[in-house]
């Protein structure tokens, strides 16, 4: 199945996990798994008409999903999704 | 024509001298350079160290803090010694104590649209130490308009990232984080703390890479972004494209001049320790204490998190941590008057926003945060 690293500031959304694995054949159907299993982190990555934030960039292996066909790409078993949280810390 | 070598700094700088990507000629480029360092704190002190240490002819530091005990967890370039002096002053003695043959120029003042080309002109390559989004908007537009890489570093709690951020052959801040999260969202590292020997790693790294680009060796980082976490001990680099849409680096960019960044990010240009509501909604320390002492009736609710209660913590005070309050409001009355506190005051205004917002109309946040009860009213509990 594949899986999502959470970076440390969600990563008290997600139960403290830092990698979780994720039901879906696409990044949106992985996301709606993961939304479904921790509600809370909702609001961290998307905005109210569902789509995802501007800040929230999400990586399927080295590839920001911009590049790639959006939350519509095709998932395979072994994919790994990245998200990079927006830091500003010094 | 690059600047000769003494004999003394062919001494200093021999281990250098031996490899063949540096050798004589590279030092010699590491002489000619200029590097601009915006921020002297966590990120900056171990750039400006080992830049210094190797041998960077022009160091800036433009940063306007002053040395606080809260600083000495990571700022390693400051000492104890130096508490309450410029964090300019106390870098650049600490520099050319390192290196004597350096020149250090420093700018104490705030990095702001009006300074910020004035400043950086004259220097070869910025290295964005800041902490808080309205200063690396401001850092990032500045280089594409100038045409000199940014050396990004960024940190909080265990996570890090590292990129060169150059518009000329790649892409810039903006194109992977077009605009800035909402204010509030993302906690800063004064609020959510950080691990002291993070910004150790990170801004070596961003040392690392300043260098390879004076010396034009290696594989610099524009186009990756290294993304480090010290709890897994992994570092996973992601590619990164330059957006046809960017707003400042872009074929048709809106951004041509540098603007306003604190009215754009809808923050302070500063890591702002205390917080306040506003709007008449905050309360000071020792209001509160008096109207405690009249014996009015007040709900005290501390939004930290429970880890912080062992720092210190108020009688009486009930604890829901921000991020459950949204889901704990019914265990809450809107009919009572009540003062909502954090550390410093910032998680509270969030939390009077959200509970305005589900109806409660009696809520005053507490200015400065347990911080500033401790300084005000109660001097045996510890800040931190």
């Amino acid at each position: 199945m594949p899986s999502l690293k959470i970076p440390t500031p969600l990563r008290s959304y997600a139960a403290g996990q830092s990698e979780i694995t994720l039901q879906g054949e696409t990044i949106d159907a992985a996301l709606q798994d993961l939304v479904t299993k921790y509600p809370t982190i909702q609001p961290h990555l998307f905005n109210g008409e569902g789509s995802l934030r501007p800040f929230v960039n999400l990586f399927l292996g080295e590839d920001n999903i911009k590049d790639l066909d959006g939350l519509a790409t095709p998932l395979k078993a072994n994919d790994r999704l990245l998200l990079i949280p927006s830091i500003a810390g010094g | 024509m690059l600047p000769e070598l003494s004999r003394e700094e062919i001494l200093r700088y021999s281990r250098h001298l031996l490899i063949p990507e540096v050798g004589l000629e590279g030092q010699r480029k590491l002489k000619a350079a200029s590097v601009l360092l915006i921020g002297t704190g966590g990120l900056g002190s171990p750039s400006a160290l080992y830049l210094a240490a190797a041998g960077v002819g022009r160091i800036g530091l433009v940063d306007y803090d002053v040395v606080d005990d809260s600083n000495l967890q990571r700022q390693v370039i400051h000492s104890t010694s130096g508490i309450g002096m410029l964090k300019v002053e106390s870098a650049r003695q600490r520099l050319l104590d390192l290196n004597p043959d350096i020149q250090v120029e420093v700018y104490n003042e705030p990095f702001t649209s009006a300074n910020a080309m004035q400043i950086a002109m004259d220097y070869d390559i910025l290295v964005d130490g800041t902490d808080n989004f309205p200063t690396r908007y401001l850092t990032n537009d500045l280089c594409v308009l100038l045409g000199k890489p940014n050396v990004y570093g960024s940190i909080f709690r265990f996570d890090g990232q590292v990129s060169v951020f150059d518009a000329r052959h790649g892409p810039c801040y903006r194109c992977l984080f077009p605009e800035p999260p909402p204010p509030g969202l993302v906690p800063s590292c004064a609020e959510g703390g950080v691990l002291g020997v993070l910004p150790g790693t990170i801004g070596t790294l961003q040392a690392t890479e300043a260098l390879k680009l004076i010396l034009g060796i290696g594989d610099p980082l524009i186009g990756r972004l290294l993304l480090y976490n010290a709890l897994d001990m992994s570092f996973e680099f992601v590619k990164l494209k330059k957006n046809p849409t960017c707003k400042v680096c872009g074929p048709n960019p809106e951004v041509t001049e540098l603007i306003d960044y604190e009215a754009f990010c809808g923050v302070p240009g500063h890591d702002h320790e205390e917080g306040a509501a506003g709007s008449g909604l905050d309360i000071n320390a020792s209001e509160l204490a008096q109207r405690l002492r009249q014996g009015n009736h007040l709900t005290i609710l501390d939004v930290r998190e429970p880890h912080e209660l062992q720092i210190s913590s108020l009688q009486g005070a009930i604890n829901i941590p921000l991020g459950q309050l949204a889901g704990r409001l019914s265990e809450l009355d809107s009919a009572d008057e009540m003062v909502v506190f954090c550390k410093a005051g910032t998680r509270s205004a969030r939390a009077l926003e959200l509970l305005y917002s589900a109806g409660f109309r009696k809520v005053k946040n507490l200015r400065g945060g347990i911080n500033s009860w401790a300084r005000e009213v109660d001097p045996k509990l510890p800040v931190y």
